[in-house]
């Protein structure tokens, strides 16, 4: 029960609390405007380029700006608390870990996947892009999962803030490197081998690659296989960051390094 | 000679202090190397080759409109959270005179961007580096820095009153690089757009330098637009500062964050 109160209710007020500065004033272009010039530049280089169509680079782009608000606010998540002095009293509490930092991870999921949604959204009607009702559910779902995945490596940027002082930086450089790998803009078959690769193993490239085959007519049983791929990711990252987050935790303990960064 | 003076030596204090500064840096060089990879990935399988110096130096040029932007939108708020915004202001020297150094050395700082992309471009695509015009090419690039650099003075005096630019400049960075030309040409995007880039600087300014660069068209009456939209930008900064300082003054809101 106490794990479930440190989850949902400590979740919910450290992210309000860490949160408080972003304000509509904020939110607004940052997360939702933003994102829709992104999709149309990209949509106006691939014109300009004649390489994909509209769809692709949407449908690309929309998920992978579920990036921002995930990797960035989980790299926040320890940043914010070291600068509000809060670090050291949370990481000295008895509360159980795994709660305590998977229910930081939870409001930033959700908004993530909002965010992508929106974008994704808002850039099909700017386009005139026609995505049949029935595709909406799975490609939720593709939403929520990419979300989880991009929390996942949003989680080993948080740990990352335990050592290093430019959060934003970090994020900026993992937004652009799923920006190029993902698949979002850049078809993965055009890519080098090498990248190709890489690009199997990060969060997003499966994702993306499903919505684009709903998008196309696929049914949720035909893009099973990538979903799940696409959630064992984010799981795989989450575990990642997690593992990181206590190692880092044990350290700072055993060096006195917590506020080393 | 005086306000020269203050100019200068704000401008190299800045250039220094932000080169110092391990976020601007990266955000100079990786990003727009980031965007260069993925426009000429994208050309190349789209088999355009041939615009892949285009394609380095409009990404160069985003690089040094969001080194501008960001600094722009920071040059308030930075004063203002290390308290330095009402020394500033209560100076005797104009206000301009201390705020227009900060985002020329921004701009400034944006050709990490221009000589990353260039030479990413370079070592990991082959994109030839050989100038049509080199002379004009040297003109080019600083008359577009202080183009971009007098464009930032605007939208850094409106910050004065708005505790929230940082979020402006996030907003501002995508639409400008996408109706300047930086990497798609204006005559793809709807004739409305048109209008709109003839009266921001890095449209001239990334004409005159892939004028220069590439040959074609005429870099030197390009080099003349940027420059003259600079100084309008310079007569409008003057006014803005003037106004918003007196209003913050007036409802005593300079330091609020």
């Amino acid at each position: 029960m106490t794990s479930l109160r440190v989850f949902f209710i400590g979740g919910v007020t450290s992210y309000r609390a860490l949160f408080y500065w972003l304000t509509p004033w904020i939110y607004v272009p940052s997360l939702l405007i933003a994102p829709i010039f992104q999709i149309l530049l990209f949509v106006y280089i691939g014109r300009s380029a004649g390489l994909q169509s509209d769809e692709f680079y949407v449908i690309g782009n929309a998920l992978q700006y579920a990036a921002i608000p995930c990797v960035f606010a989980m790299g926040f998540m320890i940043g914010g608390e070291r600068y509000q002095k809060t670090l050291g009293s949370i990481l000295v509490s008895p509360a159980r870990r795994l709660p305590l930092f998977l229910g930081r991870a939870a409001p930033v999921l959700l908004n993530g996947a909002f965010v992508a949604a929106f974008s994704l959204a808002i850039g099909c009607l700017l386009l005139g892009i026609h995505l049949p009702a029935s595709t909406f559910g799975p490609l939720a779902l593709v939403v929520l999962v990419c979300a989880f995945s991009c929390t996942g490596l949003g989680l080993i940027s948080g740990a990352l803030g335990l050592r290093v002082r430019e959060t934003g930086v970090l994020a900026n450089i993992m937004f652009g490197l799923l920006l190029i790998f993902s698949g979002a803009n850049v078809p993965i078959d055009d890519l080098p081998g090498w990248m190709q690769t890489i690009s199997h193993g990060i969060p997003l490239t499966h994702g993306i690659e499903a919505a684009r085959q709903i998008a196309a007519g696929s049914t949720l049983g035909d893009v099973g296989r990538l979903i799940g791929i696409e959630a064992l990711i984010g799981l795989v990252y989450g575990a990642i960051g997690y593992t990181m987050i206590r190692l880092m935790e044990w350290q700072s303990r055993v060096y006195a390094t917590l506020e080393t960064a | 000679m005086k306000s020269a003076r203050l100019v200068w030596a704000g401008w190299r204090f800045h250039v220094k202090s932000l080169t110092l500064s391990g976020f601007f840096l990266l955000t100079s060089a990786i990003q727009p190397v980031i965007f260069a990879t993925i426009a000429f990935f994208m050309f190349k399988a789209g088999a355009r080759e041939g615009t892949l110096l285009y394609v380095s130096l409009g990404a160069g040029l985003m690089g040094i409109w969001s080194a501008t932007l960001f600094a722009s939108g920071g040059a308030i708020q930075w004063q203002r959270w290390q308290g330095t915004l009402e020394l500033s202001i209560a100076s005797p020297a104009p206000f301009i005179l201390v705020l227009l150094p900060m985002t020329l050395a921004s701009a400034t700082i944006g050709l990490y961007s221009l000589t990353g992309t260039l030479l990413w471009g370079r070592i990991l695509f082959g994109v030839p580096f050989e100038l049509a015009k080199p002379l004009v090419f040297l003109l080019a690039i600083p008359a577009t820095v202080i183009g971009l650099g007098l464009l930032g003075l605007v939208m850094a005096s409106t910050f004065i009153l708005w505790r929230n630019a940082n979020a402006l400049s996030n907003l501002l960075e995508y639409p400008i690089w996408l109706i300047t030309g930086l990497l798609v040409p204006i005559s793809l995007l709807p004739g409305w757009v048109a209008p709109l880039s003839w009266v921001l600087a890095p449209t001239w300014g990334v004409r005159a330098i892939r004028d220069a660069a590439l040959g074609g068209g005429d870099p030197l009456a390009a080099v003349g637009m940027c420059l003259a939209l600079g100084a309008v930008y310079l007569g409008i900064g003057a006014l803005t500062v003037r106004h918003f300082e007196q209003l913050a003054r007036d409802r005593a809101t300079l330091s609020l964050t």
